[in-house]
């Protein structure tokens, strides 16, 4: 019996999600909780699962919110699930959730547990936004004032600057770049082209809109209710523009490097909020329960490069570690899912992929491969759906699975790249 | 034993008494007097005689004894204190001068407690109602728990009664006239944070630290050390109001006009509690009290009092009733999870009331648009609750994570029951009975048909034995009453199951048998006919409507009509005509109405006229010209037009009994007061029936019947009793 590890087998059961809506949209008016709760209480519906039968709820978020910083153990505390069901947060960048799906599925593999759900949730509306350094030490020595003249005293040396909040930027903390200019670097450093970033754009926009259409990507969505107003329920991504043209895309300025760079806001993920949960069981339990599984877990891998170098080519690293642990090759994959938080970095993750020196990096003597582009991405990406950063890997696990079920096809790998110069592949497989 | 008690001395912790029939007993612990009641075989304690003479001999005892420097009253029940009177005991009350003497005899009690020498704290957790809280009233001190259940309320006036042992005339004092006049007034439940703005209790504490505290306010109060007290402040317009002669009057005016509005005369008992407080502003309270124990007295006989008390007795026993034959036994299926059909407002209410049961909702219709309509109308209703603080926002969200939304039967798998409430109409009931049996395997079915027979939709079951009716009445959140339609395949574990979840989901539950119309809209059917002949012979619709609520009825027939919508009452029509003949034919303006396209309030055009908000106007007179008397109208007497109209709902009834669709009288009662608001003050169909007397209900009968053939033919059952001067309830 095929295992990752040498543990138990791990059950992909089902995967859903919300719309993923960009950010300020749709789903404004819900906290990355709120979204949590509406993937996981919809999960447990959907697949008739007796909510008391969870051991464990893993769930990633990368900003996390300052009142209520573990996300899992609030989503846990829904009525679906008694009082004692264990939950932690994870955080790796955009592949918290797949680092929580990693983790339920260790757990799982060493016996700790039966069934667990994965996921995570991000809200880039309502995000975090802070006082200044000033500010915050002006008004922590003011609540520890014993009398209102020293309270006035202290409150007086606030200068006009102090009042200047620090919002989240998608920024490295170590190198000071944003991710956009990592991209416009990885861009010039692998030659991909301005065009050819726009073209894959449009790919994904149109894969999306033809998945969307033929009702597979709205399978996984979790109708959402609007918070007010008296409109249907919100059951599409609204990011997805089926009439998306390279000409258009081309019309639109760089931002990152407004002169020589290659990155627009048409070929970069736009800021997304969204929830997304998996249910994973041991394969014992699931065949127990009576669940087909869409598929197993076979192998993963987490790699990291130099955050200064090429910010976003980790899963270059990752992906022949998963391959080789799953004893398996590119060829041997059916599917292949790569996040997409710009078209220059899938571009130039595939680049590297098929590239001896970087294999030559993560130990291996030969290229990994050519990605078969009919293989890749088949129902668009994160360019398109969207990508709510905790959220997006619990996406492409439910996306994967689903598609791989249908087309009855076995192996499949998903690559995730993530800031601070970190990657993720995982390969699953059927039956 | 009362000999030994006071020659014991007991150590500090030993129980100086304890007294095993009335479940009282009394620890002396640090000089303080721990009085606990624990009522045996009993849920609840309760006030009655047997206690009193026990709870006067440790107010003795405390008194005496000089290790003894206060006293603290607490419960040994998990979440209640004292629950109020014992109702059985008061129902064994014959004449005025009993109720006095049982009133006086409370008063005397509590007097002795109040003018007790040493401190009394009530230490509350739980229930305190009625007799309960007046026990609390008459402590110097009480400390009552932050807990939910923890609810203080005078509800005495709910069963035709006003406090008894003194509350009319120290709640006042203590809270003020206006909030003491609400409290008894509506008899509704306060909680412990009310209660301490109000100034009810002194102090609020967690259920763990009741007990310490209580006894170390004891040991204080009982020191002479006088505890930081939270005065209430009282509100400029209330001092003005309240603290004299001239603004008390006006309050008084006011709390009467009040009452005579909402109960239109028909309860003495509001009135009597008016009476009894104002009795003791004017002329002490010493007058007062004795006014509370002769109105007390009157009011325990009264025959509304009886009438409540009854209600009150068949809705208990109705909470213990498994809903199958004699004889018969079932385990009842634990339900976690529901599936509903159709996201309507039946639906969505169905939903409202099974999430707050803690049941998850599946909640399938044909588009996301109605999934989404209904799960607002679940969220309207949770949110008016956390407006009025029942709920928390986070309970909210919570009970709304319950609903889930489908347009297919995923996550049907595993509902344990599933409730259609979709359109009327037999087909379609059976093809979702189809649907259901196949998606959820080991799911009741159950239809919230309100008139199609259940064994034909049944006919279309695999498993005919988990086929069963729930008819829920609208609005689901409100209506006490579930009609649960028993068919003849239908299996015990399916009745015991639905009959079990009814009531988890707070619903008054009966029983009754398939057929056409059931029980409670088989006996409105021929009341609302009835109503509408009334107007075909050229009585006004107001008059018509005036006449029923005269009566009792919460609406008249007509504004019913209009609520329910006319096309739902003409589509059941023709069903009850073809099943029961000319009694059930429905009136010729029912249908000219329908015609011309008013359905009722929804469509803001029936009977009634209704502006742009929906907001009722008057009555619709272009409705008189689809009468058959046309517009002319003619006047008859309230008396005639509630004989032609309740004599046929009453005659119905007991054709239901003749029929075995209900099981009782009792069920009967039960369904016509919560499902139609048959007046609660006549006790149902069948004790109005006893009050009448069976022979002048079958010579009124009779008498309508020559005039309208075949409309009024008195019940077979109803002659045989009249021949042999019988009733349906035994007589007291």
């Amino acid at each position: 019996m095929p295992s990752f590890g040498n543990g138990r087998r791990v059950a992909i059961v089902a995967g859903v999600r919300t719309p993923f809506a960009r950010s300020g949209t749709l789903l404004k008016d819900y906290t990355a909780i709120d979204l949590g709760r509406f993937a996981v209480a919809e999960l447990v519906q959907r697949t008739n699962l007796d909510g008391r039968l969870v051991d464990l709820l893993v769930y990633g978020t990368v900003l996390p919110s300052v009142t209520a910083p573990n996300i899992a153990r609030e989503v846990a505390l829904l009525p679906h699930f008694p009082r004692t069901v264990q939950a932690y947060t994870v955080g790796r960048a955009c592949a918290s959730a797949n680092q929580a799906i990693t983790d339920a599925a260790d757990q799982i593999a060493l016996g700790h547990a039966d069934i667990a759900i994965a996921g995570g949730a991000e809200s880039l509306t309502q995000v975090p936004i802070l006082h200044s350094r000033g500010m915050s030490d002006v008004l922590v020595a003011a609540s520890k004032a014993k009398t209102m003249a020293q309270r006035l005293g202290i409150l007086a040396r606030l200068r006009p600057r102090d009042f200047v909040p620090i919002t989240p930027a998608i920024a490295e903390p170590s190198t000071g770049e944003t991710m956009g200019q990592s991209a416009d670097k990885m861009a010039k450093l692998n030659a991909i082209s301005r065009e050819a970033q726009d073209r894959f754009a449009v790919r994904s926009h149109q894969y999306a809109a033809a998945g969307t259409a033929d009702g597979r990507l709205r399978a996984e969505i979790v109708p959402v209710p609007h918070a007010r107003g008296a409109e249907p329920m919100i059951a599409t991504d609204n990011g997805i523009r089926a009439d998306s043209t390279v000409e258009q895309l081309a019309a639109l300025k760089p931002v990152f490097d407004r002169q020589y760079g290659t990155v627009t806001a048409g070929n970069a993920s736009p800021l997304t909020d969204g929830a997304s949960a998996v249910l994973l069981m041991s394969e014992d339990r699931a065949h127990a329960l009576g669940y087909t599984p869409l598929a197993f877990i076979k192998s993963y891998a987490y790699a990291a490069v130099d955050p200064g170098e090429q910010l976003l080519q980790a899963p270059v690293l990752a992906a022949p570690v998963a391959l080789a642990r799953a004893g398996l090759s590119l060829r041997d994959m059916d599917l292949i899912d790569m996040h997409e938080a710009f078209a220059a970095q899938v571009l130039s993750n595939i680049k590297g992929l098929a590239s001896a020196e970087w294999a030559a990096r993560a130990g291996f003597s030969a290229a990994t491969g050519d990605v078969d582009e009919s293989r890749l991405n088949v129902l668009g990406g994160s360019l398109s759906i969207g990508h709510p950063f905790g959220a997006t890997g619990g996406r492409i696990v439910t996306t994967v699975s689903n598609e791989l079920a249908r087309r009855g096809g076995q192996f499949a790998l998903l690559t995730v790249c993530a800031a601070g110069g970190m990657g993720h592949a995982m390969v699953i497989e059927r039956t | 034993m009362s000999a030994n008690m006071s020659a014991n001395m007991s150590a500090n912790g030993e129980p100086l008494f304890s007294d095993v029939a009335s479940g009282i007993s009394l620890v002396v612990e640090d000089g303080v007097a721990i009085v606990t009641y624990d009522a045996p075989d009993a849920a609840v304690n309760t006030v009655n005689t047997r206690v009193a003479p026990v709870f006067a001999r440790c107010f003795d005892e405390v008194e005496r004894n000089p290790s003894i420097t206060a006293m603290v009253v607490c419960s040994a029940k998990p979440d209640s204190w004292i629950a109020g009177a014992d109702i059985d005991e008061l129902a064994q009350v014959t004449t005025a001068a009993d109720g006095e003497a049982l009133s006086r005899g409370g008063q005397q009690l509590l007097d002795r407690l109040a003018a007790l020498r040493k401190p009394t704290i009530a230490a509350i957790h739980g229930a305190t109602l009625g007799g309960g809280l007046e026990v609390a009233l008459a402590c110097q001190y009480r400390i009552a728990t932050d807990h939910a259940k923890t609810v203080l309320a005078l509800p005495e006036v709910q069963l035709g009664l006003i406090p008894g042992a003194g509350g009319t005339q120290r709640l006042p004092r203590l809270i003020g006239l206006q909030a003491a006049l609400e409290m008894m007034l509506t008899g509704k439940n306060i909680r412990a944070k009310k209660a301490l703005q109000l100034g009810l209790i002194h102090e609020m504490v967690h259920p763990a630290i009741l007990r310490a505290i209580a006894v170390k306010r004891a040991q204080q109060l009982g020191r002479g050390e006088a505890p930081v007290l939270r005065r209430r402040s009282h509100g400029a317009t209330q001092m003005l109001l309240e603290d004299n002669a001239l603004g008390r009057r006006v309050i008084f005016r006011q709390a009467r006009d009040g009452v005579l509005k909402k109960t239109k005369g028909k309860y003495p008992a509001p009135f009597a509690a008016i009476d009894a407080v104002q009795r003791g502003y004017s002329d002490g309270i010493e007058a007062g009290l004795r006014e509370e124990a002769a109105r007390f007295g009157t009011l325990a006989v009264s025959p509304e009092c009886r009438q409540l008390v009854s209600i009150f007795f068949a809705t208990t026993a109705l909470k213990k009733d498994s809903g199958l034959p004699d004889g018969v036994t079932a385990v009842p299926r634990t339900v976690r999870k529901i599936g509903i059909l159709g996201a309507g407002f039946m639906g969505a209410g169905i939903a409202t009331v099974a999430v707050q049961a803690g049941s998850l909702v599946r909640l399938k219709d044909a588009s996301l648009e109605r999934i989404a309509a209904g799960w607002r109308a679940v969220r309207d209703v949770l949110r008016e609750r956390v407006k009025r603080r029942q709920l928390t926002r986070g309970q909210m969200d919570d009970l709304l994570s319950q609903v889930g939304g489908t347009v297919d039967y995923s996550g049907f798998g595993n509902t344990d029951l599933v409730i259609e409430a979709v359109f009327e109409d037999l087909a379609v009931k059976q093809q979702v009975l189809r649907e259901v049996e196949a998606a959820a395997p080991d799911a009741i079915f159950a239809s919230n048909t309100s008139t199609i027979p259940i064994h034909e939709i049944a006919k279309a079951a695999a498993r005919p034995e988990r086929v069963i009716g729930m008819h829920f009445f609208s609005p689901v959140h409100k209506m006490p009453l579930l009609e649960v339609i028993v068919a003849p395949d239908t299996s015990a574990e399916t009745t015991a199951t639905v009959v079990q979840y009814g009531r988890q989901l707070g619903k008054t539950v009966i029983v009754v048998r398939d057929g056409p119309g059931f029980y409670v809209n088989r006996i409105l059917a021929p009341y609302i006919n009835q109503a509408g002949r009334l107007l075909d012979e050229g009585v006004a619709i107001d008059a018509i409507d005036a006449a029923l609520t005269d009566f009792g009825f919460p609406v008249g027939p007509i504004t019913l009509l209009d609520e329910v919508g006319l096309d739902i009452a003409g589509k059941s029509g023709p069903i009850m005509a073809a099943a029961f003949g000319a009694r059930m034919q429905p009136s010729a303006a029912l249908a000219q109405v329908i015609a011309s396209g008013r359905l009722g309030r929804k469509v803001k055009r029936g009977f009634y006229r209704y502006d742009e908000q929906g907001k009722r106007q008057g009555v619709d007179e272009a409705v008189y010209a689809l009468t058959t008397a046309g517009s002319a109208r003619q006047s008859m007497t309230a008396t005639a037009i509630q004989q032609r109209t309740v004599l046929p709902m009453l005659n119905e009834a007991v054709r239901c009994l003749e029929d075995g669709i209900i099981r009782s009288p009792r069920d009967g009662d039960i369904g016509a007061v919560f499902g139609i608001g048959f007046p609660p003050f006549l006790g149902g169909p069948f004790r109005y029936l006893d009050t009448l007397g069976a022979s002048e209900a079958v010579s009124q009968l009779d008498a309508l019947d020559a005039q309208f053939p075949g409309c009024y033919t008195p019940a077979a059952l109803l002659r045989t009793m009249a021949a042999s001067n019988t009733r349906f309830h035994p007589a007291r």
